[in-house]
């Protein structure tokens, strides 16, 4: 098997949680492999990266230049395809950053690519046998990843458990010197924050959260109720706010908020991972969907089968009965 | 300005359970309803404000068969311009770079200030944008989720990234972008369009006429190929409550309030 490369996100000096993810990644496609972590950058926060990174990866390639002070993927593209070996097999976390390296690089390296990668189940030779979702989660895929011109691939954040292990005391091998001058035509000009929303839902210990089984605006008022009678905040899935239906300050998600609830309820959608990546501190899931198979009673505590335009009224309207009896 | 927006028909996830065959190889493909990839609607919708705003035609293109058609028909309802269908048997099995091929020798044979893919299919991995960009050698953007045109032949585009947070950059043209969802409000389409450009001819091309080796696309010239579909054997799963629809609220109550959720 060929050298195994991991990219390391990274961010003011910290390393991202993927980068102990892509380690135990390398493991499970080659038991034997001691996989180099290659980090870009720029100043004293790479320095510090590049330490940080000595306790988990034996090698740890450096790639300084000023350049690439922002990961700016065309640069950092250009960086790698001059440092990375020929036939590598290089891992990725499939974020933002992934998404728009990757693809491009694995053609410059003439490499097989696969995305989104959530299991490694066989190696034979210099083939990987890969599992992917598709259909939005609905179902798994095998898929044959020939490696033997190399390979880029793109792994789910929280996939590959990270496996406890002593530190290792890597070496730092400064490769700056190969890349060379950069120069890309897509130039970074700033990031834009999101502004706060009318609600902040991380602040909230109950979320009523609906996707696209809201099915219209007028709709969200249905949530809404459940939710004062709760003392809970609306949140949503992507759809509703590619709709316009509710602000993006209210999406749960890797692309929107991260949520702590004690309770999270889960109205009218699927469960992408995209979705449940912004779910944290292990909420009681309450899932409530009209198909069976969605993929979200897979991660959920308790789950209904049921269309919420009918279910949340009527949940609504018990609770304030009960509160009525008892007032 | 030229743009060529690649787009794809794809089972519709929205409309579709989508289920393994009885031999638990494929998914089951009698009776879905086909639409037109989300993501790819919007870049529709994008390049057609674009064309509005600074000029310009919109061409859809996209890889298949006869079937495949309805959806360039759908998206000339819409506005575009033109359609293309690229389609031979010489391009079955096609991985990510296979189809990322075909679309670079078609991109070649035209004239294109912009191309824009949508972020992802349905069945895809989020690649053949990327991979089209770099086998072109023209600057990329994936995440894409505001465009501006600048003068001096640039755009200003905006990815979404981590937050809801924007990441502003400018790109010089020609490029590709690949666009996600929610960066417009596409526009709805009425059987009276679809009537409209129901009989208007979309010229096909095929292996030779674009130009493209057979062995570098298709079965042969994939890496990565699919073995099979499966459902994965789950872990504990939800505990779905039963009885009837008062019984399962008088449970849902009990457990929101043991969990704390009711005051």
């Amino acid at each position: 098997m060929a050298r195994i490369f991991a990219y390391i996100v990274h961010k003011a000096g910290v390393v991202d949680d993927s980068a102990a993810e892509l380690a135990a990644a390398a493991k499970k496609i080659d038991s034997a492999a001691s996989p180099v972590a290659i980090v870009t950058g720029w100043g004293a926060e790479l320095d510090v990266v590049c330490e940080s990174l000595r306790a988990s990866y034996g090698e740890v390639w450096k790639v300084a230049n000023e350049a690439l002070s922002y990961p700016n993927a065309e640069l950092v593209r250009q960086a790698l395809v001059k440092v990375l070996p020929s036939g590598s097999v290089v891992l990725v976390p499939h974020a933002h950053f992934g998404m728009d390296l990757s693809p491009g690089l694995s053609i410059k390296l003439n490499a097989a690519f696969v995305s989104d990668v959530l299991g490694v189940e066989g190696v034979e030779g210099a083939s990987l046998k890969l599992v992917r979702q598709e259909f939005g989660g609905q179902v798994s895929a095998h898929v044959r990843c020939d490696t033997s011109s190399g390979a880029v691939l793109n792994l789910r954040p929280g996939a590959f458990k990270p496996q406890e292990s002593a530190p290792i005391n890597g070496v730092i091998v400064d490769k700056s010197a190969e890349i060379g001058a950069l120069s890309a035509k897509r130039r970074y000009l700033e990031t834009v924050v999101a502004e706060a929303g009318d609600v902040d839902i991380t602040k909230h210990a109950v979320l009523v959260s609906v996707g696209r089984g809201i099915q219209e605006k007028d709709n969200i008022a249905i949530a809404q109720e459940l939710a004062e009678m709760l003392g809970a905040a609306v949140s949503c899935s992507r759809p509703v706010v590619d709709a316009k239906w509710l602000p993006k300050s209210r999406q749960v998600g890797s692309s929107g908020q991260t949520v702590k609830p004690k309770i999270y309820m889960a109205c009218g959608m699927s469960g992408s991972f995209q979705h449940l990546a912004g779910i944290k501190g292990n909420p009681f899931i309450i899932a409530i969907n009209k198909n069976p198979k969605a993929p979200i009673f897979q991660v959920a505590d308790v789950g209904i089968v049921a269309d919420i335009l009918e279910f949340l009224p009527e949940l609504t309207s018990k609770i304030r009965e009960t509160r009525q009896v008892s007032a | 300005m030229e743009i060529l927006v690649c787009v794809r028909r794809v089972p519709d996830t929205s409309e579709n359970e989508i289920q393994l065959n009885a031999a638990g190889n494929d998914i089951e493909r009698d009776d879905l309803v086909y639409s037109v990839n989300e993501p790819d609607n919007y870049a529709v919708e994008e390049a057609l404000q674009i064309a509005a705003k600074v000029g310009g035609n919109v061409t859809v293109v996209t890889v298949g068969g006869e079937d495949d058609e309805e959806v360039l028909r759908r998206e000339m309802a819409m506005g575009a311009n033109q359609g293309a269908l690229i389609s031979d048997g010489a391009f079955n099995g096609s991985d990510g770079k296979g189809i990322a091929t075909v679309l670079k020798a078609f991109v070649q044979k035209g004239k294109y200030d912009l191309v824009l893919t949508g972020i992802q299919a349905e069945d895809g991995g989020a690649q053949v944008g990327g991979m089209l960009a770099a086998l072109l050698d023209y600057p990329f953007a994936s995440l894409v989720n505001s465009i501006s045109v600048l003068d001096g032949g640039k755009l200003k585009v905006s990815r979404e990234i981590e937050g809801g947070n924007k990441e502003m950059s400018e790109i010089d043209l020609p490029c590709v972008l690949s666009i996600q969802t929610g960066i417009n409000e596409p526009r709805y389409v009425g059987m009276r369009g679809i009537r409209q450009v129901a009989s208007v001819e979309i010229p096909t091309y095929n292996a030779s006429e674009l130009g493209v080796a057979p062995a570098t696309v298709g079965e042969a010239g994939s890496k990565v190929k699919r073995v099979d579909y499966f459902v994965p054997a789950l872990g504990k799963g939800a505990e779905m409550l039963q009885g009837d629809r008062e019984e399962i609220i008088a449970k849902l109550i009990e457990l929101m309030k043991a969990k704390g959720g009711m005051n």
